[in-house]
């Protein structure tokens, strides 16, 4: 039950868009939504919303069970020891900027050392830069290898006694790329460090198990794996989040409140202050549902083959360049047609009713590494098919004609 | 949507044969823009006499409608006083907004631009070029 079956529980898949059937190859960016997660936020809307963990009254107790059984979902989706390490933000960037604001400037100092990759998201960037500027701290950069990898001498020779975060995207939204995280954590702890993961672009298609792969945080967005905007988590071990300062103050975060000082409840409530996003936890832990049903080694499987097809495809049309590596990445092809900028190229796919990015990805010093002022992108999901990487291709051969027409 | 309304042989023309592209050598105002959503940049130079724009060149890199956009324009500016181009630059706002506009004879290559109203992605490209003007000639 993949791809074209899997089709059917996707509405916004069914139309037209200029006239063409919607092939949708941007779900890097954000993913489509299955029927059971718009019906669980629907659900949720018209039977179950009150406040959490505050009234006496059912609604209050429901909406408070939905929410704490989202926690438990994603808790056992990437099997975390406990609830506990699992926090609710508004998304991947939200979760990395709490570790950043909290964790990063409350252990770092003049000459420590933050560890991170030039292959890294902005959202995986500039907290960084910013919690070593405020601390003195020294940002450090892993270098990339010709292909766009990670290479663990590098890592190796980078991380020293004087780092005290190091950070890693676990999938390159522009490469592709999957970083050997699990061993970086494992260097990162020779040396003291804690290690960050950004779990944005893998979460949504492979098996995740923060366990084993060891890591101190791992960020997730919802919405790039079937879920709501607005929701994403981070995980982190219990006694490190117990640990850290909130960034945040207002209700339900506290113990106790006093006129001059206040304390904090444990995590993951002292950094859930407000009314946390409800309604998103719940279309998340639905969107989980979802993809345990249709099996993560499965859509992983899928989108490999997808990607190798797409791979294989691309580089046969003349004139493409192609980033990142052929082998062991995630299921997106970012690339470059000679003649034609990305925007063009996005603009007359578009007309044809094809759905790709283009521009710099949120990844300026990656575009610099790759000198590319900007890039196309095409990124596959589980419900993506044969036939969208046939109509990919065919629009690329008609962009580039149109293009020499046109140039006449 | 059609295509043919945004990609018009002026505008290919322009894109793949640039006017006024590379930096004058020596003294000229100099404006860097960028567009931070797309990456797509501009350096605009304007040598300025009496208040009257003598000449105008650019370097960058970006898409067809935004290079084009930035040949047109350093034509449409040149001997053109700050009065005169900032209204240019008020009429191709609201061109590419899809107000109904014409330029005069020398500047009419502008008006092919004006397809980029059908296209609401790419406003931004087509007024990055006039941004700088606006910019170069408001410091």
């Amino acid at each position: 039950m993949i791809g074209r079956e899997l089709r059917e529980q996707f509405p916004i898949l069914h139309q037209n868009v200029n006239g063409y059937p919607l092939v949708y190859l941007d779900s890097a960016a954000s993913s489509q939504k299955p029927r059971t997660v718009i019906d669980a936020v629907r659900k949720y809307y018209e039977w179950d919303n009150a406040n959490v963990h505050r009234g006496v009254h059912t609604l209050g107790s429901r909406a408070t069970d939905a929410y704490e059984s989202a926690r438990e979902k994603v808790a056992r989706f990437i099997n975390a020891k406990s609830t506990d390490e699992i926090v609710f933000t508004r998304g991947a960037t939200t979760a990395l900027n709490l570790v950043a604001s909290s964790y990063a400037r409350s252990v770092c100092g003049e000459g420590d050392e933050i560890v991170i990759t030039p292959m890294e998201h902005h959202a995986n960037l500039i907290p960084w830069q910013q919690a070593a500027k405020a601390t003195g701290a020294t940002l450090k950069y892993i270098p990339l290898q010709p292909d766009g990898t990670i290479a663990l001498a590098d890592v190796e020779a980078t991380v020293t006694e004087r780092t005290k975060v190091v950070a890693m995207t676990h999938a390159s939204n522009v490469l592709g790329v999957i970083n050997p995280v699990k061993e970086v954590a494992a260097i990162a702890h020779r040396h003291g460090a804690v290690m960050v993961v950004d779990g944005a672009q893998s979460t949504p298609h492979m098996k995740i198990d923060v366990q084993d792969l060891d890591c101190d945080f791992f960020a997730i967005a919802g919405h790039k794996m079937c879920g709501p905007t607005g929701i994403g988590v981070l995980y982190g071990k219990k006694a490190i989040l117990n640990k850290m300062e909130p960034i945040e103050f207002g209700g339900e975060m506290i113990d106790m409140v006093d006129l001059y000082e206040s304390t904090w409840k444990d995590a993951p409530t002292r950094f859930e202050g407000g009314t946390p996003i409800i309604a998103g936890a719940v279309g998340l832990g639905a969107a989980i549902d979802f993809l345990l049903e249709v099996g993560m080694d499965a859509i992983h499987e899928h989108e490999q083959k997808l990607a190798s097809l797409a791979y294989d495809r691309l580089s046969e049309v003349e004139g493409i360049t192609i980033y990142g590596p052929s082998t062991n990445r995630v299921g997106l092809i970012t690339f470059n047609l000679d003649e034609v900028h990305p925007h063009d190229l996005a603009t007359v796919l578009d007309a044809k009713g094809i759905a790709i990015r283009a521009g710099h990805h949120c990844c300026q010093p990656l575009m610099r590494w790759l000198k590319a002022s900007s890039t196309a992108r095409a990124s596959f999901y589980l419900y993506n098919t044969e036939e969208d990487i046939d109509q990919l291709v065919k629009g690329l051969l008609e962009t580039k004609e149109y293009f020499s027409d046109a140039i006449g | 949507m059609q295509l043919d309304d945004l990609y018009r042989r002026v505008i290919m023309d322009h894109y793949k044969q640039p006017r006024n592209r590379g930096l004058f050598e020596g003294d000229a105002v100099t404006i860097d823009l960028n567009n931070p959503t797309c990456g797509d940049r501009i350096s605009l130079q304007l040598k300025v006499e009496d208040g009257i724009v003598q000449d105008a060149r650019f370097t960058g890199e970006g898409c067809s409608i935004s290079m084009s956009s930035a040949s047109m324009m350093t034509q449409a500016v040149k001997g053109k006083s700050f009065e005169e181009a900032l209204e240019m630059a008020e009429k191709f706002s609201a061109m590419v907004k899809g107000e109904e506009v014409t330029f005069e004879e020398e500047a009419e290559d502008i008006e092919a631009l004006s397809g980029v109203s059908k296209f609401p992605a790419r406003i931004k490209c087509a007024t990055l070029a006039w941004n700088a003007l606006r910019k170069g000639i408001e410091s």
